[in-house]
């Protein structure tokens, strides 16, 4: 019962000695360029599409929503900073995980676990190769640096997307809606969207390693790898996502406030 | 030249489940053994021990002074380059096709140029019969061409010690027989030290110095050929001839009602003994001995008929 009760603190431990263990192997010559392009590669393939196009209503729901009430406040000149402000510092990210966590994400647990069911991991440990180095240091570089882009498109396409539908819908201006992009919103808030991108890069690869890794129990075991790693990313990532705010707003102060 | 390997008092565990206690035995430096045991009796889990891919709750395992069971990372990634090791379903990296596979670890542990890596690989494959493979896939062959694969993967390195698990589950009667004859051929070449989990009573009964049987968590016999296959010890004789009566029953072991209704049965009579495998050019091996020399030397009258030529890989039965 206690170790029922207690399982999910061994598996955290487990996970953070994990992470732990991919720090180490980031430091381990020689570097696997061409695994890590490869991967970039591969993570940018399955994410670009999804996220461009969960991006675009994205933007536009953020612009509606912010546009109504700013209306109702009477301060439309703010509308297009407040948008891009929601836009940046939030939903970029948030975004940026959903498809970090759940096509990136996804498709790592599923590869090195069919691998670890193929035995092929043991197969290079008794070759002599270790598996953190060679596989999954070069998958959560590769992460970071999609999550990192991807942040950028779905800042740029979600401010293009709220720019559209503030003016093409809510009958904004478009000089108003740009000129007022300066009034609240501020360098570093460009800053925390792509700190935050980072880390969710980071957290979502070593999740999805730890879980493929340690898939058992033949091919279900691996459906079941990549089921649990995107659940417990997504709580991770809103957790992260949460505190990184907070710590944020505490240490920047807001623009014109 | 072969290694030996001390297995000493080792136990292993599963959470509560125990998987095998209080294992203890040598594999003699350049000797074939085949270890023994129905399913699930932890089998592979032994092998994977014995590299250090599986930590024993306790006891040791030394392979040239070197105890893998307690060493440090950093010596057993040493200690196993040592190894060749044919994973069960072969372990062939599923992005690489056959020729990189086998040429995998050369290009990691040697400075070989191409041309030589490729000399090596083409040899290996073709000790193996893969010849005109090396572009396929591992995705796209049957699982017996994928075991030959790991095999000659194995052999690259020119190993040590060679693991065999379940070399020939999943082949055919045919390949099976030409992969008995390859490991007997490699032995005598190499003369490293062999170990093989089967399943395959032929393969155990014809090719191995040396016999040992896993069953109930511990195990239950280890030695030369000729002593488990004329043992009278029920579980040994039940497994090595493939008999219904005896202490194993279709899940793990019978219980005392099955086992008081076999009472009275009689067994049958100890098939002969077979002679062991050549290698193929006539000459013995290095460590094989001649047939017969063990009951010899024990006082112990193999079965009627062992040791003819005429009963040589005959399974039990047949
Ligand atoms: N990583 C693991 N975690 C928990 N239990 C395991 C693990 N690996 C193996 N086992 C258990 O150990 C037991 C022995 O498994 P193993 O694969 O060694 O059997 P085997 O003798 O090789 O069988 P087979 O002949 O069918 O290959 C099984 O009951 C299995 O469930
Ligand atoms: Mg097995």
């Amino acid at each position: 019962m206690t170790s029922r009760a207690l399982a999910p603190i061994g598996t955290a431990g487990n996970l953070f000695a994990f992470a732990l263990d991919v720090g180490r192997g980031l430091f381990r010559r020689p570097f696997q360029l061409r695994e890590f392009i490869q991967q970039a590669w591969f993570i940018a393939s399955v994410t670009i599409v999804p996220t461009a196009l969960v991006a675009i209503p994205f933007g536009a729901v953020i612009a509606l929503q912010v546009g109504g009430l700013i209306k109702q406040f009477g301060a439309q000149s703010f509308t297009g900073s407040a948008s891009v402000l929601a836009v940046i510092q939030q939903a970029a990210p948030i975004g940026t995980a959903l498809l970090i966590a759940g096509a990136g994400g996804s498709a790592i647990a599923a590869d090195l676990g069919a691998r670890k069911i193929r035995e092929e991991l043991d197969a290079m440990m008794v070759l002599g190769i270790d598996p953190i180095q060679r596989l999954v240091v070069p998958r959560v570089l590769a992460c970071m640096l999609v999550a990192f882009f991807l942040n950028g498109m779905v800042s740029v396409v979600g401010v293009a997307g709220g720019y559209v539908f503030n003016v093409v819908l809510q009958d904004g201006t478009p000089g108003a809606y740009l000129a007022s992009f300066t009034a609240l919103a501020q360098l570093p808030d460009l800053w925390v969207g792509l700190v935050k991108a980072l880390v969710f890069g980071l957290i979502a690869a070593i999740v999805a390693s730890y879980k493929g890794m340690n898939a058992e129990g033949g091919p279900k075991g691996v459906g079941d790898a990549v089921n649990e790693s995107v659940v417990i990313t997504f709580l991770l990532l809103f957790v992260a996502n949460f505190v990184l705010s907070m710590i944020y707003l505490q240490v920047v102060p807001p623009k014109g406030g | 030249m072969g290694v030996e390997i001390q297995v000493n008092d080792l136990s292993k565990s599963f959470g509560k489940q125990l998987i095998w206690g209080d294992v203890t035995l040598t594999v003699p430096a350049g000797e074939i053994c085949v270890m023994l045991g129905p399913s699930g009796t932890g089998k592979s889990v032994f092998l994977k021990t014995l590299i250090g891919l599986l930590k024993p709750d306790k006891g040791s395992i030394v392979i040239e002074g070197t105890d893998i069971a307690s060493c440090s990372e950093r010596e057993l990634y040493e200690i196993r380059k040592l190894f060749g090791v044919l994973f069960q379903d072969g372990a062939m990296f599923g992005s690489m096709n056959l020729y990189d596979n086998v040429a995998f670890p050369l290009r990691e542990h040697t400075r070989k140029s191409e041309s030589e890596v490729r000399d090596i690989v083409m040899e290996k494959m073709d000790l193996v019969g893969l010849l005109g493979a090396e572009d396929k896939l591992p995705g796209e062959i049957s699982g017996g061409m994928r075991k030959r694969a790991g095999l000659a993967r194995a052999l690259v390195l020119d190993p040590e010690i060679v693991l065999f698990d379940e070399p020939d589950s999943g082949l055919d009667p045919v390949r099976t027989a030409f992969l008995n004859q390859l490991i007997v051929d490699l032995n005598a070449q190499i003369d490293a030290t062999f170990l093989i989990v089967t399943h395959d009573i032929n393969t155990a009964r014809t090719v191995p110095d040396n016999i040992g049987l896993l069953y109930h968590r511990h195990l239950a016999m280890f030695g030369p050929r000729e002593q488990l296959l004329s043992s009278e010890e029920p579980v040994v004789r039940q497994f090595l001839n493939a008999q219904r009566v005896g202490p194993i029953g279709m899940s793990e072991e019978k219980d005392a009602d099955e086992l008081a209704a076999e009472a009275g049965q009689e067994l049958p009579p100890l098939p002969p003994i077979p002679l062991q495998l050549d290698p193929s050019n006539g000459v013995p091996r290095r460590s094989q001995r001649p047939a017969g020399e063990w009951c010899r030397e024990n006082g112990v009258t193999p079965p009627p008929g062992s040791f003819e030529s005429s009963n040589a890989g005959l399974a039990p039965g047949a």
